[in-house]
């Protein structure tokens, strides 16, 4: 059952994130994206880790892809835009920047032991990611929160030129 | 496999799973029936009175009609997205039924982070209404669901943030296991509801719930004055009826989840013989759930609509730091004690 499942949500993530580049409309493309982030929460859901598909689904899914949608109806952008010209370099920056991504992912999963993933297993509850988020990488989430506020404060003095 | 299919639990679930869910659709029919029927009372009128005793039989009329009325797609609409977005409304809405606890057995499935999972799924309901705005590919629609788009987000935040205080009282994020933790009194006579802890919370959560269900005072979606239907105006048939449907679903789930928050969910009295014992909380859920919706009706035919500032000003100016202020002070007073 968990096989089938997981092949269903699998396929479903693939396609929707072939469609993203395929697609020639934007809002297709961000439509495509938000059933992409369903897909991954319902992998999570088989790895037990439902806090996670839970997060993935209120801050990527419900949060960020709709101020995404909102800003491309607010601009209405036309279909099939060629503006990319001036971002063609960034196609053969992509190519090998995916290989290395790749590559990262091949030696992450190789390094894996078959002891991790049972651990893995139990730490998808919520206390667990609370403990662990304010005792072992209590630095790293604190710098993660002053980052989005400054991103915050820098977006706000963009939008408002007089303060 | 089979055997799993005809094992009692099998059979105890999908009783559950069709048992709520007829329940749901029948109440979301009779609630337009109540909502009528009230504010037609509130403005000195009769209200609907011709189909069946007191007009009991409208909902059923007007489901009819919805069925046999011409389903108009206009000719420059994107049309996929166009029949997608009521769907895309509705199962979000009818989805988030399935983890609330109308009884202490009456629950589909007591996930444990239940609360999140209503969270989330209702954050996907958005989409319904700003996809149907866009594919009509006309203004008000579309004004309708940038507004909406916007106001829902705002609103979500002090929605989810307001519920943090609850959270740290009973230290759990089950619905099931939030009801029992209510279960029992304070001296005898006070129930132990998280709404003498947390007041301010649930001020908070029933302002920001009337406005993430595009109700009004908060109905700047579809104000009928200035975008003619907002973002269902080029909707007919059963397409608009789907649209109704998930907007009196979301009133229901978000009264179901205030009750289960804040007034102790199915915990009551129990007294008499064994059946009434087993009746009695499913009896309890409901009767609170129906104080909110008569107070959202209520509402409905009393205030006049906010302003769009103003809508946007309270949420941010206003409910936000509010909420942000009661975690801060429940949680100081968590640590101490």
């Amino acid at each position: 059952m968990i096989e089938i499942l997981f092949f269903f949500f699998a396929a479903l993530a693939v396609g929707a994130a072939i469609n993203v580049l395929v697609q020639k409309h934007v809002l297709y493309s961000a439509l495509s994206l938000i059933v992409l982030l369903s897909s991954m929460s319902g992998l999570f859901i088989l790895l037990r880790a439902d806090f996670l598909a839970v997060i993935q689904v209120i801050v990527y899914a419900g949060a960020i892809m709709v101020l995404f949608v909102f800003v491309i109806m607010l601009l209405n952008l036309p279909e099939d835009e060629d503006g990319a010209d001036r971002l063609r370099w960034l196609k053969f920056l992509g190519i090998p920047l995916g290989l290395f991504f790749l590559f990262l992912t091949v030696i992450t999963l190789w390094n894996v032991e078959r002891q991790d993933i049972v651990e893995a297993q139990m730490a998808g509850t919520p206390e667990l990611i609370g403990r662990s988020l304010f005792t072992d990488y209590l630095l790293p989430f604190e710098a993660t929160s002053l980052l989005i506020l400054i991103a915050l404060m820098g977006a706000v003095v963009f939008a408002k030129k007089d303060l | 496999m089979i055997e799993y299919l005809i094992s009692p639990e099998f059979l105890l679930m999908m009783a559950k799973i069709v048992g709520i869910f007829g329940g749901v659709m029948g109440s979301l029919a009779y609630l337009t029936w109540l909502e009528r029927k009230v504010m037609a009372r509130v403005q000195m009128r009769p209200g609907p009175t011709r189909v069946g005793p007191f007009g009991l039989l409208q909902p059923i009329a007007d489901g009819l009609k919805f069925l046999f009325k011409e389903d108009i797609i206009p000719t420059q609409a994107n049309k996929f997205l166009f029949i997608l977005a009521p769907i895309v409304a509705l199962i979000p809405a009818l989805l988030s039924f399935s983890v609330i606890p109308f009884g202490p057995r009456l629950q589909v499935a007591d996930l444990s982070v239940g609360l999140l999972f209503i969270f989330a799924i209702t954050s996907l309901g958005v989409y319904g209404i700003v996809l149907g705005g866009w594919a009509s590919n006309s203004k008000y629609p579309l004004m309708g669901a940038m507004r909406s788009s916007a106001q829902m987000i705002s609103y979500e935040l002090s929605l989810t943030l307001s519920v943090v205080g609850v959270l740290m009282i009973a230290n759990t994020l089950s619905l099931g296991e939030l009801v029992t933790a209510q279960q029992g009194t304070w001296f005898g006579f006070i129930p132990r509801w998280n709404i003498f802890l947390q007041p301010v919370a649930f001020v908070i959560y029933v302002v920001s719930a009337i406005a993430e269900t595009n109700r009004l005072p908060f109905d700047l979606a579809e104000s009928e004055q200035e975008l003619v239907g907002g973002w269902h105006t080029e909707y007919s048939s059963m397409k608009f009826a789907m649209f109704m449907l998930a907007e009196y679903a979301n009133m229901l789930t978000v009264s179901a989840l205030a009750t289960i928050l804040f007034l102790g969910g199915w915990t009551g009295p129990a007294f008499g013989p064994d059946w009434l014992r087993m009746v009695l909380p499913t009896i309890w859920f409901v009767g609170k759930i129906s104080v909110f919706i008569f107070f959202y009706v209520l509402l409905r035919s009393t205030l006049p609509r906010f302003r769009y500032d103003q809508l946007m000003k309270f949420s941010w100016k206003v409910l936000l730091p509010l909420a942000l202020a009661n975690i801060l002070i429940t949680s100081l007073i968590v640590a101490i004690s």
